[in-house]
């Protein structure tokens, strides 16, 4: 059993307007040092494969489904896990 | 002729489509559930508005992997007529049938209100009986139609005429106050290259009857059906 933690975020170059209701909402509460904050999507997947077949599919499931690559970009970390 | 209404888990909006083509435009309609993987016998489908599969992970991810998607796809190819309105416009984009992808509105609310649109292409099957430049009042309801394109893409949009309505001023003018929801360049609707299939936000069949706010949308599918009349009535 494999465990993979999907990171998904926009690009660079897309506007975050929940990124940036966040930062403003830090800036009322006094953290003015923050510049700018990013909001993305962080998702487990548990997959019944050995870890060197995982990253391959991974990344399928990520190309096809987890994100979306006109406004989206994705890394993404596979370890094992016990059972 | 002959519509099909397409009902994902956690559509709503079929039942407004239905109305006003069966009752409005009087026309032949169907609901198609997303099990339904062929359209043969059908001139235009509907992908209605809704929250198609709750919307999980992003608007209309889940839904573009439905059955009867692969089905619009190739009834999209063979020329046929495609309408996605508000979260049928999202499902067209993850499918790849529509250029772009939808972020969440800038306000970061969902907004129900009315607004005004201007035509910026009237040689469409579905706004050919509009003018172009027409202002027209049309329903809006999301939360996501942050529209986005990268520059390359805006330029392709551009240079095939395939942005068709943009949100304005009652007057008409394309301004930042007249964005609801923050899309690039007010983009309220696109189509494809071919010009068969059309995405918008904006709900024209809830502007279709003045008693309940609007009949600006009407002619959306008046279009439809008088373009399919042009061409003999066999689709």
């Amino acid at each position: 059993m494999v465990k993979a933690k999907v990171f998904v975020t926009l690009k660079k170059s897309v506007l975050d307007p929940q990124g940036s209701a966040v930062r403003s909402g830090l800036a009322t509460l006094g953290y003015h040092e923050v510049q700018d904050v990013r909001v993305g999507k962080y998702l487990e997947l548990f997959l019944d494969l050995p870890a060197a077949a995982a990253a391959g599919r991974v990344r399928e499931m990520c190309d096809k489904l987890l994100a979306n690559p006109v406004i989206e970009e994705y890394t993404f970390e596979i370890a094992e896990v016990g059972q | 002729m002959k519509f099909g209404v397409i009902v994902f888990p956690g559509t709503n909006g079929d039942f407004d489509a239905y109305h006003v083509i069966k009752d409005v435009l009087q026309q032949p309609v169907d609901k198609l559930w997303h099990t339904v993987d062929n359209l043969d016998g059908y001139d235009c489908v509907v992908l209605p508005a809704g929250f198609s599969y709750g919307d999980y992970l992003r608007t209309g991810a889940v839904a573009r992997f439905s059955p009867i998607m692969g089905a619009v796809e190739k009834f999209a190819a063979a020329g046929k007529l495609v309408l996605g309105i508000c979260n049928g416009f999202q499902i067209l984009l993850e499918a790849g049938l529509l250029p772009g992808a939808m972020r969440r509105n800038a306000s970061l609310q969902f907004r129900n209100i009315f607004v005004n649109l201007r035509v910026e292409n009237n040689r469409l099957p579905f706004t050919s009986l509009y003018r172009e430049g027409q202002v027209l009042k049309m329903d809006i309801a999301h939360g996501e139609g942050n529209y986005y394109v990268d520059a390359a893409t805006l330029q392709e949009l551009e240079d095939h005429n395939q942005i068709v309505f943009r949100y304005c001023t009652p007057e008409g003018e394309i301004t930042p106050a007249a964005n609801p929801n923050g899309a690039l360049m007010n983009i309220a609707g696109v189509c494809n290259r071919r010009g068969n299939v059309l995405g918008l936000m904006p709900h024209p069949e809830r502007s279709s009857e003045g008693i309940i706010g609007s009949a600006d949308g009407r002619l959306v599918f008046e279009s439809i059906l008088r373009f399919w009349e042009g061409r003999g009535g066999n689709g």
